[in-house]
């Protein structure tokens, strides 16, 4: 091996190039892998530079080959023809020569080289002719080829020679070139740096062209990544994280506070989880509040006409999954009513719905919450912080419709338009907390409250194309796209 | 939110304006309603277009398209609100309500519509309008139940009463065989409209029905009306029963009901009254009410909330398009006097008549201002940032976070880890859709396993974790549970990895400057250290242990977790062909 590729480093040197290694006797021998081997290895020590040549090539098949010792059939039969004396028959032609006495006798007619003379044979020539086939063949087995085309062309019918590709390199001369073969280093090691050997060492070079081996890494699940945004997102605008850290609520709590009637379908069985142990919530501490929310459902007080209907305190007692964070607002606005004062709170945080599963749905998600409470707020304040909020996260051009949400008034759905879908899509609810809730509370009437709420989930659904929710949230979630998911950022424009 | 299906020529028709979908989509959205669909692309043949549009559930006067053209012209300007009169002004029929309905449906209300004239797409708007009642206002008829009959089939006066099945007889609409009350329960048990609304009496002693003075049966709520009585095409004089457990609710159904189709009556709006004998409990009184209410509403409130500036004059024209007239009091100088029709009962509180102010404003057109308080310091929670602390630490330690659901099947929380359930710990689901929302965790441990179970296919080991809330009973809470903030993490591989998650433990415990402790008896400073837990059943014997932890030089450790080698009919319970360990240790006690 090392002597070959000594041996192609001389003949380059020698000759300053080599053209074509086939046309080097010596290389012409070898087999072509172990040229191909040598020159590779030659080339990675940049002592070479090597272009591969494919050059078609005739060459005889073995019958073709078995003509060059004894002569083509032609000739053969001309040669019997003349040295017998009585003269032959195609049947003593066909015992002497065997098989090729047919093919030669035809032949032969073809050349005009022989006649007949009744059953006998008859040279038409005087002297054995000289072997045009086979000294076809011999300077085919030379030099790979025929100059002249209409011979080569029957020379293949008469299947004596066939085409074969043949491979072949140009070599010059690298910017290493030398007559000696160096053994090149993969690394730099420890050693070589206090050896100082690296300063004589020669480096074989690095492959830049592949991903290199990935760390061992542990990785933050995407679902929470997004929900860190968020709450950046919020703490920059100067609001306190709740206590959300609550999942069972108390139907008085989670409706009644909020002046959801305790008929209203989201307190169906159907769209919420009830429990059934603990199956009792005590009664809340402050028995002013309890009283209040009883008179504000049932006669109506702070100027409501109430929903007139006879507010039942089991219902109220009944204990629940909460079915939104907002049951922790409340919570969190009646403590405010001790110390009534602007403030700004935010919750990102598991909620339960009773529903049925599917691509969109589970029975569990994450409610983003944010409430702002304050002095003489308008609903153009509401308005103005949502586009500030939204446009923290790269959505902008936001437009505002009505709707209608038990606990606020007014209620305000908020859409913004989506350049993929080419529509309108809701991407949150606002509203202001109703006065029947606040007041209640003990809120002062002129302390207004703002509230808004998404998903966590849908957004980061949209943002990076996830269609199924049980790809992103639950046990279905696979690893390798925790593994493998990049930074969430919401303000980055996805292309 | 109810979507209501109206045919589109005739609404365009109603409105005076044929609309293109993007101009009526606009209109919608400005109104506060919503588009859904516009069926022109699907019709086939003679198919007449509809327009399913989704009206906001405290809207009961937009079911059905007489209130939805009705809201909309308003808005418009293209109309003004009727004005219903009640014709005689003193009622001649009479509905007397017995003492025995107090037990099953206690409220009754009606109403006559004279001189009706009825087509098929009126006909059918009609009934509708009564469907999308039952199964909104009046949920599923639990509520409220509405009857109509064609009146010159009955003779008045009528009374509602309680009668045993067996002694109410009569051929249900659209039926010709009479049969008693409890062959009616059998016979619409499997019917797919009607039986979901037998249980709501089924089981009563007596049964409620509307009765002439003949004793023939006009209907029985909340089931089904008579075929005697039944209305039609060329049906002329409407009677409507309407009856109920909810009085508030009893009164909103009869009046939209009038409210939407007096207006076909010869006299269009005007509505023959009832009178209602309701001795017993005191309820006899005339219906329907359709004397507008008036509320008061502070002139300065509305333009505080709106930032505007405007008079009472003009906030009045605003709130015209939304079916309000209002007028400025006369002798308060800030209050508006708001006359609140029959067709607006969601209006309960000024708050609703700023939001109509609003709409009728446009929301998208308010000033866009910014709330004060932009100088307010902002604060994480702490255990989120305790919970932070934890899975920064996990994950630069090469763990994944996964982030299973809270809720899970009983079995996965006690049967599968090899614990007993003895009462004290687990929240349980009474409603649940399916086994697998049985409970909410009481530890991390079914999530994660879960997790790896789908994720058996990945290249081993698998390491994973979790900072998530488990929920635990207390019986002295209000609320009888309270959330902790656990910390979970499990290898998994040909091996239990045991030593690895001893290791993690101690790299968790070093973030939260906790040393380990190698003789905790004699070395009193803050750490933490492991004991063996023969009692611990998740683990295999002599596998498992306690995490326990001194948070102050010198105090008694208490124990925070386990830590130990997960069982093996651990894992194939939940189906994991691997060995594993696992720690989990309560996050409350660093903050």
């Amino acid at each position: 091996m090392a002597d070959l590729q000594l041996q192609i480093l001389k003949e380059v040197d020698a000759s300053g190039s080599i053209e074509n290694t086939l046309q080097v006797p010596v290389f012409a021998k070898i087999d072509a892998a172990q040229i191909y081997a040598a020159l590779n290895s030659l080339q990675a020590k940049q002592m070479i530079t090597y272009s591969k040549i494919e050059t078609d090539k005739w060459v005889l098949t073995p019958e073709a080959e078995s003509f060059l010792v004894g002569g083509s059939p032609e000739y053969r039969v001309m040669e019997a023809v003349l040295k017998s004396v009585e003269g032959l028959t195609i049947s003593d032609l066909k015992s002497q020569l065997g098989a090729i006495g047919a093919v030669g006798q035809g032949k032969a007619f073809k050349n005009q080289w022989l006649g007949k003379d009744g059953e006998k044979l008859v040279s038409k020539v005087d002297q054995l002719p000289e072997d045009v086939v086979v000294a076809q063949l011999k300077e085919i087995k030379e030099t790979g080829k025929l100059s002249d085309k209409k011979e080569l062309t029957e020379l293949k019918k008469r299947k004596l020679v066939q085409q074969v590709k043949i491979v072949g390199y140009k070599v010059i001369k690298g910017e290493q070139f030398a007559l000696e073969i160096k053994s090149y280093e993969t690394d730099i090691t420890a050693d070589m740096i206090s050896s100082g050997s690296w300063k004589t060492a020669d480096f074989k070079p690095l492959n830049f062209k592949s991903e290199g081996i990935y760390p061992e890494s542990g990785a933050l699940h995407p679902l929470n990544k997004v929900r860190e945004e968020f709450r950046q997102i919020f703490f920059s605008m100067g609001f306190t994280e709740m206590p959300s850290n609550q999942y069972v609520e108390t139907g008085f709590w989670n409706f009644d506070t909020l002046f959801v009637p305790q008929q209203h379908p989201a307190r169906d069985l159907q769209d919420t989880f009830y429990l059934k142990d603990p199956v009792k919530a005590g009664k809340p501490e402050d028995e002013e509040y309890w009283n209040n929310i009883k008179q504000v459902h049932q006669e109506g007080k702070y100027g409501s006409i109430g929903y007139r209907y006879p507010w039942k305190e089991a219902e109220s007692l009944r204990m629940v999954l909460r079915t939104h964070t907002t049951a922790i607002s409340s919570a969190m606005l009646h403590d405010l009513a001790k110390n009534p004062r602007p403030i700004r709170l935010f919750s990102i945080d598991r909620v339960f719905r009773n529903e049925a599963v599917d691509a969109t749905h589970l029975a569990e998600f994450h409610q983003v919450e944010g409430v702002i409470a304050g002095y003489d707020i308008t609903l153009g304040d509401l308005i103005g912080f949502m586009e500030d909020f939204f446009a923290k996260m790269g959505v902008n051009g936001l437009r505002f419709k009505a709707a209608y949400n038990p606990y606020t008034e007014p209620s305000l759905e908020i859409f913004a338009y989506h350049k993929g879908l080419k529509k309108w899509v809701e991407i949150g609810n606002s509203g202001m907390f109703r006065p029947e809730m606040l007041e209640s509370m003990g809120l002062p009437k002129n302390m207004r409250v703002l509230g808004w709420g998404l998903s966590l989930e849908r957004p980061t659904m949209i943002k990076y194309g996830v269609s199924n929710i049980r790809e992103l949230l639950g046990h279905k979630v696979s690893l390798d796209f925790i593994e493998t998911n990049p930074a969430a950022r919401l303000d980055e424009d996805l292309v | 939110m109810p979507t209501i299906g109206v045919d589109k020529a005739d609404l365009f028709e109603l409105l005076g304006k044929e609309y293109t979908t993007e101009e009526f989509d606009e209109l919608c959205f400005d109104f506060g309603i919503e588009l859904d669909e516009d069926t022109t692309e699907e019709c086939q043949g003679d198919e007449r277009p509809q327009l399913k549009i989704e009206i906001p559930a405290n809207r009961y006067d937009m079911l059905c398209i007489e209130g939805i053209a009705q809201a909309l012209n308003e808005f418009l300007g293209n109309t003004k609100p009727p004005v219903y009169t009640l014709k005689p002004s003193t009622p001649e029929v009479t509905l007397t309500i017995k003492e025995s309905t107090a037990q099953v449906r206690p409220y009754a209300a009606g109403a006559i519509l004279r001189n009706v004239k009825f087509d098929q797409r009126r006909y059918d708007s009609f009934i509708a309008l009564q469907d999308k009642l039952h199964s909104n206002l009046c949920r599923n008829r639990t509520l409220v139940a509405v009857g109509t009959h064609d009146l010159d089939t009955l003779t008045p006066p009528f009374t509602y009463e309680a009668l045993k099945p067996t002694d109410i007889k009569f051929a249900p609409l659209n039926q010709s065989k009479v049969m008693d009350a409890s062959e009616m329960m059998e016979f619409y048990e499997h019917d797919k409209h009607l039986g979901r609304y037998l249980h709501i009496i089924k089981d009563l002693p007596v049964y409620p029905v509307i009765l002439d003075s003949k004793r023939t049966v006009g209907s029985m709520p909340p089931i089904i009306n008579s075929d005697h009585s039944k209305i039609t095409l060329n049906t002329r004089n409407v009677f409507i029963d309407v009856t109920g457990t909810d009085k508030t609710k009893t009164e909103i159904v009869v009046n939209q009901i009038v409210a939407m189709f007096s207006r076909y009556c010869e006299t269009p709006f005007e509505i023959e009254p009832v009178k209602v004998i309701s001795e017993h409990n005191e309820e006899t009184r005339v219906v329907p009410n359709i004397e507008p209410r008036v509320a008061p509403a502070e002139i300065s409130y509305i333009n505080s909330c709106l930032g505007l500036e405007y008079s009472g004059e003009e906030i009045a024209d605003l709130l015209k398009k939304m079916s309000l007239s209002a007028e400025p009091s006369t002798s308060e100088k800030d209050i508006l006097n708001v006359k609140i029709p029959i067709t607006r009962p969601d209006i309960l509180h000024q708050c609703d008549i700023m939001e109509d102010a609003a709409i009728g404003y446009g929301y998208n057109n308010l000033k866009k201002t910014k709330p004060k308080g932009d100088s307010l310091v902002a604060a994480p929670l702490p255990i989120n940032k305790v919970a932070d602390i934890l899975r920064y630490a996990s994950a630069q330690s090469g763990y994944l976070e996964v982030l299973p659901l809270t809720l899970c099947s009983h079995d996965e929380n006690f049967k599968f880890l090899r614990v007993e359930d003895d009462g004290t710990t687990a929240v349980k689901l009474e409603n649940p859709k399916t086994i697998e929302y049985q409970v909410v965790r009481t530890s991390l441990l079914p999530g994660i396993l879960k997790t790896i179970k789908e994720n058996r296919k990945h290249s081993l080991p698998i390491k994973v974790f979790e900072a998530g809330d488990i929920v635990l009973k207390d019986p002295k809470l209000e609320r009888g549970a309270f959330n902790q903030r656990n910390w979970c993490a499990i290898y998994t591989g040909k091996n239990s990895g045991f030593e690895y998650v001893q290791g993690l433990l101690g790299k968790i415990m070093q973030t939260l400057r906790t040393p380990w402790l190698e003789n905790p008896e004699s070395d009193t400073r803050r750490g933490y250290w492991i004991e063996e837990d023969e009692k611990n059943t998740t683990y295999f014997p002599g596998r498992g242990g306690s995490v326990i932890f001194r948070v102050q030089e010198g105090e008694e450790g208490k124990r925070i977790g386990s830590i130990g080698t997960l069982h093996p009919e651990v894992m194939s319970s939940f189906e994991i062909p691997y060995a594993a360990s696992a720690v989990e240790i309560n996050a409350e006690v660093f903050l």
